[in-house]
């Protein structure tokens, strides 16, 4: 299913444009120099009620070079893909090392990986998403806009589609040399149904995951549009006459399509190894999983088994090398309810003393340095066949069972969240009986993980993620998925958010 | 104001940016507007008092908008690429994409050259709004101008470890310079210089924390030694440590709380959102609250490009369109804009084709935010001093959407909660999770302070240029306790 990328630059371009960067890099002493040549094609639409309301193409193309000199690290970047401007990012990356190292207190190091010689890898799609013309991809568009605006159910209709196309050269001075081209697609459809009285209003959202597939993803190969367009109408239209929930605590059945969010901010982010050491205090925040209760920190109960990997087929994370020349793998963040991994980049890893880098480096542009971002964080189901949700959700007296991500909020040690959704059904003595509005939970992390009861089995198993995860100064967007099953938390705080805004 | 003379620029290979411009419209078979995006951009961040991360950039993007006229309107089509643009191939893309497109619901004649911006460069600014600099290159930056920084940090890290403070933060400075051109004539540049500096202390076990920042064009007017002090006295605060239960405060914020707050209201101020029914600013049946009363104290939130030490873009630039910004109004000059004006809710944004549909008046974003209550003096401490019970807050972070109607917010506060008695900070206090819209905090503002230069924590990033005042809130929704610090 991989195939050449015809996007791709020329590779004697490349050859040129990386052996004069590392070559100068070399003879000016650097320890270390990595460099990347990128080319990023994106396609965004957007449709108001069937109509287009924007369309765009977008081709991002760049260096950038970063080098470790005189114990001090230094990156440097341009749009100007010439052996020429290679050598000149060479010397501002070695100028900007030398002028930081002046207020630097520390020696930057980076953890040793074996050079990995020439790699080549693409991820699995058929059709690249950005090479459909837009009048195909505005039509189909057009065709399930116009489908759910026909239903008296529904008063508008936005679509947007996001697709990306990413070749990334990497080469550095240890002798790793990677070709990698990935795409990712996010359809996205949303439906509004006013109130009758006119002054209030409920939305739907597809609960299609953004993924690394192509354009067929669009066309139904690993989501069934057809069946969650044609029940979106009457779902909404439930959920505008449903009753308003009663603030107070709940047994709550998550969804994965809800629940990787929650995994996400609350355990990704937390097992980041640059935030629990401080290296990001000054915006994303730090983790209450600091470093000395590694091996210690009870995270959840003892169901609780959480993976990082970049590995994952269809993985928006996933990738054969990272942005510093590490090789991909997967690993234990959280086993058996208790915190025994982090995620790490080669400097961290080095600082820690945890050896090798477990390969969660990346730069969302060729003019931004590559930093520690997130990893594909998954939890993984109950082993065997184990519950089904419907079992799961059996096993509730009073609950709620939540789908579909919305709004989320975490603080900046990732103590405290809040998450609403997109569809909250009332559970009573073990069966659903209808929909809910205005429903958020709050929890303090390991509370919540340490009240998970029950995991699904494999088939609840599902992969959730967003393009736009963000982190870093200046900030970066990293594309990110999360694997995980339905899930039974006991006792969770629910609130009502209407009461909440005084109302 | 560019620190750097072009001597160190990286894309000394790029052809100029009016040529770019003038190729394309030359290869355009029909109406065409070209954008060329220049940046030029320095940064350092530290932690752990230590240098860590660094970056110096040249960017460079060309957007073509072609427009294709069909039997009932116009479509257009859109390319953007970076870097030395094949400028035929980007204008034979996007002549593929319009005629290929519906109509554009946007539509509007493209307009004309000649049509003065009613506002000029301010003293100090670097704005070129007029066509004689078209041809000049782009404005330059480079670390140099951070100098002074890294010269200060290294004393502040020192003074950090002698004292068992943990110093982190990040400082920034960027160019954009912006060339539009279009079929019918007009040919703009604008320079927009864009700094920052964030500062956070930490106590070196981590349970107090506090954060100072400052929004800057050149870094002329901020420097570490006084972000330092005023960090100094805020971690002094926190050595008295008081836990409080979430409930409804008494809460006195601080301009870049406010800021954050306020770009978040103006943020759900588009004219076709709230006639759909979906925002706070929507009425029953396809209405909108123009001219409803938001406040009871007469309050003036504005946009102005003329804002003397905030001036921004004097004209529009839209690389895309989207339900209240046209690609079809690129070049418009811009005026200020009073989108609450005497506490009432006076504009809401609309492009040309929007206002026309609607009976509104244009009104583009400007990328710049000021909140002022006439006649108001008196700075945070003189609202502090006027407190009998309440919480001093330092600034908001992880803002989100919770429910559109009401624009009901949730975050947390970060970096230093204070409680004030009697006028005076008497010790910090753990953090909260609110829930609170800024629509209905505005109608429930009982005092405000003079208006000064803010940076939010969480928008300032998008935001920079903006200016609050204090304000006292009596009643804000503290919804929880967050034990970070």
């Amino acid at each position: 299913m991989s195939q050449h990328d015809p996007h791709a630059f020329d590779p004697a371009t490349v050859t040129s444009v990386t052996s004069a960067a590392l070559e100068h890099a070399e003879r000016l002493g650097c320890i270390h120099a990595d460099i990347r040549v990128e080319r990023i094609r994106s396609q965004s639409v957007r449709l108001r009620d069937a109509r287009l309301e924007s369309a765009a193409d977008d081709t991002e193309v760049g260096v950038g070079v970063r080098v470790v000199h005189g114990g001090a690290i230094g990156f440097a970047a341009t749009v100007e893909v010439t052996a020429e401007a290679a050598v000149r990012l060479v010397d501002q990356a070695v100028d900007a090392a030398r002028t930081t190292a002046l207020a630097a207190r520390l020696p930057v190091e980076l953890a040793p990986e074996p050079a990995h010689g020439a790699v080549v890898w693409s991820s699995p799609y058929r059709v690249d998403p950005v090479d459909v013309p837009l009048a195909d991809k505005v039509a189909l568009f057009e065709d399930w806009s116009t489908r759910l605006l026909a239903s008296p159910a529904i008063d508008h209709v936005t679509a947007s589609l996001l697709g990306v196309s990413e070749t990334k050269h990497y080469a550095d001075l240890s002798g790793t040399e990677a070709t990698q081209h990935r795409v990712r697609l996010h359809p996205v459809v949303e439906a509004l149904a006013l109130g009758d009285r006119g002054d209030g209003f409920e939305t739907m959202r597809t609960l299609a995951p953004p993924v690394g597939r192509g354009w067929e993803y669009a066309d139904g190969h690993g989501w069934d549009w057809e069946a969650e367009l044609a029940a979106m109408p009457e779902l909404l239209a439930e959920k505008l006459r449903a009753p308003s929930v009663e603030s107070g605590r709940f047994d709550l059945v998550i969804d994965p399509t809800n629940l990787w969010l929650t995994i996400h901010e609350s355990i990704g982010h937390a097992t980041e190894l640059d935030r629990a050491m401080g290296y990001e205090a000054a915006y994303a925040g730090t983790s209450f999983a600091t470093f000395d209760k590694l091996g210690t920190l009870r995270y959840g109960s003892d169901i609780m088994h959480v993976t990082g990997d970049r590995t994952v087929e269809h993985g928006l994370a996933t990738v054969a090398i990272d942005d510093e020349g590490v090789a991909s793998r997967s690993f234990d963040l959280v086993r058996d309810g208790v915190l025994v991994g982090y995620q790490l980049d080669r400097s961290i890893a080095r600082s820690s003393g945890l050896g090798r880098s477990n390969g969660c480096a990346f730069a969302d542009s060729p003019l931004h340095t590559p930093i520690q971002r997130m990893a594909n964080v998954s939890l993984q189901p109950a082993p065997g066949r184990g519950p089904s949700t419907e079992s799961l959700i059996a096993g509730v007296e009073q609950g709620i069972y939540i789908m579909g991500d919305k709004s989320w909020s975490i603080d900046m040690q990732r103590h405290n969240f809040q998450f609403t959704g997109q569809r909250f059904y009332r559970i009573e003595s073990g069966q659903i009986t209808g929909q809910l509005r205005d429903v958020a939970y709050q929890a303090t992390t390991t509370d919540f993980w340490g009240a998970m009861e029950a995991v699904g089995g494999t088939d609840t198993y599902r992969l959730g993620g967003a393009f736009n995860c963000g982190k870093g100064q200046p900030g970066q967007v990293a594309p990110v998925s999360h694997g995980c099953p339905s899930a039974l938390i006991r006792n969770v705080s629910v609130l009502n958010t209407r009461e909440e805004s005084g109302r | 104001m560019s620190p750097g003379t072009g001597r160190r620029g990286v894309t000394s290979g790029l052809p100029p940016a009016h040529d770019v411009i003038d190729q394309a419209l030359d290869k355009a078979r029909g109406d065409c507007v070209v954008i060329v995006e220049e940046s030029s951009e320095a940064e350092v961040r530290f932690a752990n008092n230590t240098t860590t991360t660094n970056g110096l950039r040249r960017d460079r993007r060309v957007t073509v908008i072609s427009f294709y006229e069909t039997d009932s309107g116009v479509a257009a089509g859109i390319g953007r690429r970076g870097g030395n643009a094949d400028v035929a191939d980007l204008v034979a893309a996007s002549e593929r994409d319009a005629a290929g497109s519906p109509d554009a619901e946007d539509a509007a004649p493209l307009l004309e050259p000649g049509v003065k911006s009613e506002v000029g460069s301010g003293p100090g600014s670097s704005s070129v709004p007029g066509a004689e600099a078209f041809d000049h290159g782009p404005a330059e930056t480079d670390l140099s101008v951070l100098r002074d920084v890294l010269a200060g940090l290294g004393g502040a890290f020192a003074r950090a470890e002698a004292a068992g403070r943990v110093l982190a933060g990040f400082a920034s400075h960027a160019i954009e310079t912006v060339y539009l051109g279009t079929s019918t004539g007009i040919r703009r540049r604008h320079a927009q210089p864009t700094g920052s500096l964030h500062l956070v202390g930490r106590s070196a076990d981590g349970s107090n924390s506090a954060w100072v920042g400052a929004g800057t064009a050149d870094f002329s007017d901020v420097t570490i030694d006084q972000l330092e002090e005023r960090l100094v006295g805020r971690l002094a605060w926190g050595a008295r440590r008081i836990e409080l239960e979430a409930g409804r405060y008494e809460v006195v914020l601080p301009p870049d709380a406010v800021a954050d707050l306020m770009v978040g209201l103006v943020g759900s101020a588009s004219g076709q959102e709230a006639e759909d029914g979906r925002t706070v600013f929507s009425a029953p049946d396809g209405r909108t609250k123009l001219g409803e009363v938001l406040a009871p104290l007469p309050f003036q939130l504005r946009s102005d490009p003329a804002e003397p030490g905030l001036t921004c873009s004097p004209f529009v630039v839209a690389p895309a369109s989207s339900a209240d910004s046209s690609v079809f109004d690129n070049g418009m000059p811009l005026a200020s804009t009073r989108w609450i004006d005497g506490g009432r809710l006076a504009r809401l944004r609309y492009h040309r084709a929007g206002a026309a549909r609607s009976g509104q008046t244009v009104t583009p974003a400007i990328d710049n935010l000021v909140l002022e209550l006439p006649e108001a003096a008196g700075s945070v401490e003189d609202l502090v001093a006027g407190t009998e019970r309440g919480l001093l807050l330092t600034c908001l972070w992880y803002i989100r959407e919770v429910d559109p109607a009401t624009l009901l917010l949730t975050g947390l506060t970060r970096d230093g909660v204070y409680l004030v008695e009697n006028g005076s900070v008497v010790g910090a206090v753990n953090n909260f999770r609110f829930n609170e819209s800024p629509v209905d905090l505005l109608g429930r503002v009982t005092e405000a302070g003079a208006t000064v230069r803010a940076l939010g924590r969480e928008y300032g990033e998008w935001v920079n240029r903006t200016a609050m005042p204090p304000v006292r809130v009596p009643d804000f929704n503290m919804s929880s306790v967050s034990p970070a610090s």
